[in-house]
């Protein structure tokens, strides 16, 4: 029955993906920072060689994807709250994925940063040496980017492209194992 | 009268050596017009004798005065009273305020810690800190860096300072100590950063160690002797903090120690919970992992162990076992019995024998609870006081990289520290709890020195098939084991509860109501809206002959991450209406005092 109901949202966004314009986030799906321009061994990316997501029209997603899916709610839900919702002091990062830059995305991600004077006390800190992390960069930012475009709905996605070879090799060369 | 009660403590405090410090805390917490310890007493009942707001009169309680505290982060625990003084702290950067009571909240001394801010992004689930603790003239705060504080309770200065944990490898404090005797007892947070959690007992006098247990290690690290020390009326034997570890995981084993303390004087006793075993994964950690989600009963003096009861055993949903330990004498079978009552994570309330440790019950407090169908009770039987885990449910036999669904309660519990309060007038625990399911889903993770060390993907939604809100304020029976009334709350209950003598029971809201109900039967009586959601907990004092009830507003903690943007709702795409939406819609940050009172 739950998984029911996630295909179901998944088709549907599919359909909507297919029409193209989306007014909440205020980016279209043929903005260059998010159209797919090629694959390569199960990868996406822009025609600038940035990573993105790619979601078919019955819903199935990328592995980078649902990979970031994955790790966002391992490393950065605790902070950011669910599908990159935002937390009561944490930004929705479904929002930053989209908004910023992809290598300044990487730098924060990497070095931290910090807002902390009178009215604030928000520290993201920097993951530089967490492999949990690092080793899931792209992952983590593509999925943010689907859900900031609503590509993907909340939860879990429904259906999901094989890990490629090419992805397992760099994930076990990352991670040591 | 009131006068001479303090003129009384003021004479204690002058003339306190260490055996005395625990008489000094303990005659103020006798003194109903003041709350002198966060939990209320010692026994940590959450119970005030005051009476003068009531159940008839309590509908006509209007705000009496209110107080910012300059922060806007998760405001969890409550300010203490303690003479004509009111001590109220806040989340990072954990400034303390000490306001006149006679001179409508006038600021006499306010302390503000230096910390590092890369604290913050370590601490998992929010800034929160629940409040400080007073013991001979003493005001003791736990920051979020670790740094335990003595100041003087008169002007603010510090008096002692030391640091209990680092940082950097992910050590962070949450949670306020407990002064007993002529110690201050002090736990540590860090369980999602692969910290090995511990209890450690500090000098009042001038903040020199006294002793440090374990959660898990050799015999010598925590603090157990393998013959006195008993599980279920059983010697623990040699080992028992590695044998159930493979390798060395001991040493990044989690079973953090954040919650809130109690003590028996009589039994010379001190009662906390430990909590999850790192990671989340637990096929990354094979076996009991002892001695995590572990009661544990403890000699202040000297920290050693004299019973403990592993309630969840290889962890394998973060059901964290830190939650309050309410000491009752009750009767059973016509037999006044020392009890302690305990409401898990993992969604069973359990009565024990608080001397022997014996168990004496455990059921489900949410009926939505569905992990387990219940614990063995049979001392002759081999998993004699172990949850019976459903299959389907366990995410260690559905394995790595398996989404298990449906699981009930999610990983904040049926209940998290939010404490329960008990009414020696009814019998009756009102308890907040949480009304919510996850999937969950381990997988591989490597550790590395402080950074997160969780290893599982979840996703959380209202218990199915309910009344679709995710919370429940119920009113639990230790000795039958049942629910007697319970209210729906369309968010979980992040509130610490306080009952009073005036048959009133009072708990705050998400959505940042302070709400009465009658503690007979859980009719509203009164509610009002503060300015944020409420997670800290509610407290009563008097001042100059007129009873106030207070409680802090300010959204956040693990609610505020969870709920901000409204969980995911497993029914959406199903055409489902219900209470699902987002916490964001109703509250925003805030940091508040709020004071209630009857008009004159």
């Amino acid at each position: 029955m739950i998984r029911q109901g996630f295909s179901l949202v998944a088709l549907t966004t599919g359909l909507m993906v297919a029409s193209g314009v989306w007014a909440e986030s205020g980016y279209t799906m043929d903005d260059p920072n998010i159209a797919v321009s090629y694959e390569e061994d199960g990868r996406y990316f822009t025609e600038d060689d940035v990573p993105t997501f790619n979601v078919t029209d019955d819903g199935k997603v990328d592995w980078l994807t649902f990979s970031g899916f994955r790790r966002y709610h391992s490393e950065c839900h605790v902070c950011h709250g669910p599908d990159g919702e935002g937390s009561t002091y944490a930004p929705a990062l479904k929002k930053s994925a989209l908004d910023m830059d992809y290598y300044d995305f990487l730098d924060v991600v990497t070095n931290g940063r910090q807002r902390v004077d009178a009215a604030d006390n928000s520290v993201m800190p920097a993951f530089g040496t967490n492999l949990n992390v690092m080793c899931y960069l792209d992952d983590i930012y593509v999925y943010l980017k689907a859900r900031g475009m609503e590509a993907v709905p909340r939860g879990r996605p429904g259906s999901k492209e094989a890990k490629s070879d090419a992805i397992r090799e760099a994930e076990n060369a990352c991670m040591g194992t | 009268m009131k006068s001479l009660k303090y003129l009384t403590s003021v004479l204690a405090i002058c003339s306190a050596t260490g055996a005395l410090a625990n008489a000094d805390l303990q005659s103020q917490i006798d003194n109903p017009a003041q709350w002198a310890i966060q939990t209320g007493d010692y026994e940590n009942q959450r119970y005030s004798e005051l009476a003068q707001i009531n159940a008839d009169n309590v509908g006509d309680m209007q705000v009496a005065w209110t107080f910012s505290t300059g922060v806007l982060r998760g405001h969890e625990g409550s300010p203490l009273v303690v003479g004509d003084v009111m001590y109220v702290h806040t989340p990072f950067p954990n400034t303390v305020y000490a306001l006149d009571l006679t001179q409508e909240g006038k600021i006499i001394w306010k302390y503000e810690p230096k910390q590092d801010p890369n604290v913050i992004p370590v601490m998992c689930c929010d800034t929160v800190n629940r409040g400080v603790a007073y013991a001979d003239g003493k005001i003791f705060l736990h920051q979020a860096d670790t740094t335990v504080v003595a100041l003087d309770a008169n002007t603010g200065e510090a008096l002692w300072s030391v640091k209990n944990g680092d940082p950097s490898k992910g050590e962070t404090n949450t949670a306020t100590v407990m002064p007993v005797k002529d110690k201050v007892i002090v736990g540590i947070s860090g369980g999602e950063f692969g910290v090995r959690g511990s209890v450690t007992a500090y000098n009042m006098e001038d903040g020199s160690l006294a002793w440090r247990a374990y959660s898990m290690g050799p015999d010598s690290d925590i603090l157990f002797d393998p013959e006195t020390t008993t599980h279920l009326g059983e010697p623990v034997g040699a080992d028992s903090g590695t044998n159930t570890w493979e390798g060395d995981q001991w040493m990044i084993g989690g079973g953090t120690t954040w919650g809130w303390y109690s003590y028996d004087a009589e039994a010379d006793l001190i009662y906390y919970g430990t909590g999850n075993p790192s990671t989340w994964n637990p096929a990354q950690r094979p076996g009991d992992n002892r001695w995590s989600m572990t009661i544990m009963a403890r000699d202040p003096d000297d920290g050693m162990a004299k019973w403990v009861y592993q309630m969840t055993p290889h962890d394998e949903w973060d059901y964290d076992g830190i939650n309050e330990m309410i000491l009752t004498d009750q009767e059973i079978d016509g037999q006044v019995r020392k009890l302690l009552t305990h409401f898990d994570r993992n969604g069973l309330g359990y009565t024990l024998d608080r001397i022997s440790g014996e168990l004496i019950l455990a059921e489900k407090f949410d009926p939505a609870v569905n992990w387990t169908t219940g614990v063995d009770m049979d001392p002759n039987s081999e998993t004699y006081g172990r949850p019976a885990v459903v299959a389907a449910y366990s995410t260690e036999q559905n394995g790595e990289d398996v989404n298990s669904t449906g699981i009930c309660p999610a990983a904040l519990g049926s209940k998290d520290q939010q404490p329960a309060s008990y009414s020696p007038k009814t019998e009756l625990f009102y308890v907040p709890t949480n009304h919510v399911c996850m999937d969950y889903e381990p997988f591989r993770v490597s550790y590395t020195a402080g950074q997160p060390y969780v290893g599982a993907t979840l996703a959380m939604y209202p218990a199915p098939d309910s009344h679709g809100g995710m919370g429940n304020f119920i009113a639990w029976d230790n000795i039958a084991g049942e629910i007697k009334w319970s209210i729906p709350e369309q968010f979980s209950v992040w509130s610490g509860a306080l009952a009073t003598a005036g048959d009133v029971v009072f708990y705050g809201t998400l959505e940042g109501y302070l709400k009465a109900v009658s503690a007979d039967t859980g009719e509203e009586l009164y509610r009002f809206k503060t300015p944020s959601g409420i997670i800290g907990n509610v407290m009563t004092y008097e001042q100059a002959g007129k009873q106030y009830v207070a409680v802090l507003s300010g959204v956040g903690g693990w609610a505020g991450i969870g709920l901000a943007a409204g969980l995911t709702n497993p029914n959406d795409g199903l055409g489902a209406v219900g209470g699902y939406s987002a916490l964001s819609d109703y509250t925003a940050l805030g940091g508040q005092l709020t004071v209630f009172t009857l008009p004159d």
